[in-house]
């Protein structure tokens, strides 16, 4: 049997059970596709002999009888989740060779499942960027493909999503402030889910902007979503703001019934502009769920067009607060210093050096929001229009929507290099369908629907209740079952 | 507000980021475009809403406040550019 890396985690937690295949050839398929696939440039740092001691540990539990669902499966990890032993660098120069002396709680939980872990996956520099281009590393590059150009497979979460895509891994883990997570699955054409605010420790994951990140699973399926997703959850006195709430048995949520749910269909999310074919592809997104038996309300969330101004505060904000520990003292790069020179320029030429042009724009962005004089002007108030864009959803919950279907994303994967020239207000429009979700903290699911015209992958969001995940996977469920999207990338690397 | 050169490099300065003189122009161009943007946020009544602090209404938990993690020096140093007897070592601070 070959090419068990193509493999879902279902199918093959099924096949390891049946003692089919074993954890030990899983991920030697995995390892043989990941050294063919350099083109991607998915993968920054593998991991080859800790996945074989891995493997051969699942094997043994495997063996044994009592092995839990993930038990055997190879994933790629992104490079933001720290990993005891392994550089983890958060795609930056300025954590250049640091090695962590502790794993993350979520990349913990995974192997305390029995998953192993193939190696970190690229990913743009501290999560900052939708297209993977301001990683340290290079590149990452969708596997899928129309002409001679590399397109981008999103950010910041790329080399997830182009490693889940290629079948470099049978899963990844991702990382969501403002769509990390979901606008790379839709130009893969993959699954991922940003859970709700507080369902993922934080602790052990490189912070961005602390309010609003959080981990997530991206699978081939949803129901891969939902088995990684119930690993990676749970409380966790590390992390202050991790809630302590049940977590339920998703999969076993997968009805595929959705006859009665009312799903909202928000006005406000139809721009000015928007390509035919997103517009194409919302409208049969909707009909198909209307034909499962749902009943779709039109429904409106005022606040949207300042979700992007509100997020471009306070993101920036946290992250200069966040990225102050990066000074040259405890870990990663420090500057070469000339003679005289104290630790005001230490701090200033390690900083220039070490973070790449979009991270000190958004540190200094940020500084200047928090600065004397502005703070209210700009701090204080995107928190208050945040406040109002979580009551807009707030609103609509208590009218009775159970989720809300959205387009993922304004459009398909573009060329890397095509925004170089763009302003970077032009870049930050990707996440124009996503941000809300972050800065209301609620869970929000991309699912792949259909192919544009040129034959690219699109997705749609589906934004649920808080800690309503069980119900909104199970609707993304009857959606991905609806559209049937089973086209994957032709070869080429 | 519209930022020039001396705010930029005021707030280089406050980020500990080294920014090049001949480089101030088009830093202060590129925040002018940002902080267009985040102007919209002015069209917005927020009289009476209290900024929001957290997107979960949840009370921290507590802990009993005893010292549950300590005593590992070696690990803590492992990954610094310059470490000496034990400490991290900086260039001189005071004369």
């Amino acid at each position: 049997m070959s090419d068990l890396n193509k493999l879902t985690i279902a199918d093959a937690r099924d096949m390891l059970r049946a003692k089919k295949v074993s954890a030990k050839e899983l991920t030697a398929d995995c390892l043989t596709a990941i050294d063919a696939a350099h083109a991607l440039g998915a993968y920054v740092h593998k991991t080859p002999e800790l996945a074989m001691d891995q493997a051969a540990a699942a094997d043994a539990r495997l063996a044994a009888g009592d092995a839990p669902d993930m038990c055997g499966i190879p994933l790629g990890i992104k490079d933001l989740f720290c990993t005891k032993g392994v550089e983890s660098q958060s795609a930056s120069r300025i954590l250049q060779g640091f090695k962590p002396e502790y794993e993350s709680t979520v990349s913990q939980k995974l192997l305390d499942a029995g998953t192993i872990m193939l190696g970190k996956l690229n990913m743009d520099e501290f999560a900052m960027g939708s297209s993977t281009e301001t990683s340290a590393y290079g590149n990452a590059v969708n596997p899928w493909k129309i002409d001679d150009r590399d397109l981008t497979p999103g950010g910041s979460s790329g080399g997830s999503a182009s490693a889940v895509a290629a079948d470099l891994c049978l899963a990844a883990t991702g990382t969501d402030t403002g769509g990390s997570i979901r606008q790379p699955a839709a130009f893969t054409g993959i699954v991922g889910i940003k859970p709700t605010y507080g369902r993922c420790s934080r602790w052990g994951i490189i912070a961005f902007a602390s309010s609003l990140d959080q981990a997530g699973p991206m699978t081939k399926t949803v129901r891969d979503a939902a088995i990684m997703l119930e690993v990676m959850s749970g409380h966790d006195a590390k992390d202050s703001t991790s809630a302590d709430i049940a977590v339920p048995n998703f999969e076993a949520m997968l009805t595929g019934d959705i006859r009665g749910k009312k799903i909202g269909i928000p006005k406000e999310y139809r721009m000015d502009g928007m390509p035919a074919e997103i517009e194409k592809l919302w409208g049969e997104g909707t009909a198909m769920l209307r034909d499962a038996g749902a009943e779709i309300v039109d429904i409106s969330l005022p606040h949207t067009k300042y979700a992007l101004p509100a997020y471009y505060v306070i993101a920036p904000a946290e992250a200069s607060s966040n990225l102050a520990r990066y000074d040259g003292v405890r870990f990663g790069h420090r500057a070469t210093l000339a003679a005289g020179d104290g630790i005001t320029e230490m701090y200033e030429k390690t900083r220039a050096e070490g973070f790449g042009h979009e991270v000190q724009r958004r540190i200094m962005v940020g500084t200047y929001v928090l600065s004397a004089g502005f703070y209210d002007a700009y701090y204080n108030r995107a928190r208050r229009v945040r406040a109002l864009i979580k009551k807009d959803f707030d609103d609509v919950f208590a009218a009775g929507i159970d989720a809300i279907l959205t387009p993922a994303t304004p459009s398909a994967a573009f060329g890397l290099g095509e925004m170089t020239d763009a302003d970077p207000v032009a870049m930050y429009l990707n996440d124009v369908f996503t941000v809300t979700v972050n800065l209301a903290g609620l869970p929000g699911i991309s699912v792949p629907t259909g192919l544009n015209s040129d034959g690219l992958p699109l997705g749609l969001q589906l934004i649920g209740r808080p800690w309503e995940e069980g119900d909104l996977l199970n609707t993304a469920y009857a959606l991905e079952q609806a559209a049937g999207f089973v086209a994957k990338p032709n070869r080429w690397w | 507000m519209s930022i020039d050169t001396a705010i930029a490099a005021k707030v280089a300065k406050l980020a500990r980021i080294r920014v090049e003189e001949d480089a101030l122009p088009a830093l202060a161009e590129e925040f002018n475009t940002i902080l267009g943007f985040i102007e919209q946020l002015n069209e917005v009544d927020v009289e009476g809403v209290e900024p929001m602090t957290s997107v979960t209404p949840q009370r921290l938990k507590r802990r009993a406040d005893v010292v549950n993690d300590g005593d590992q020096q070696d690990k803590v140093l492992k990954n610094a550019p310059d470490a000496r007897e034990g400490f991290f070592a900086v260039p001189k601070v005071v004369e």
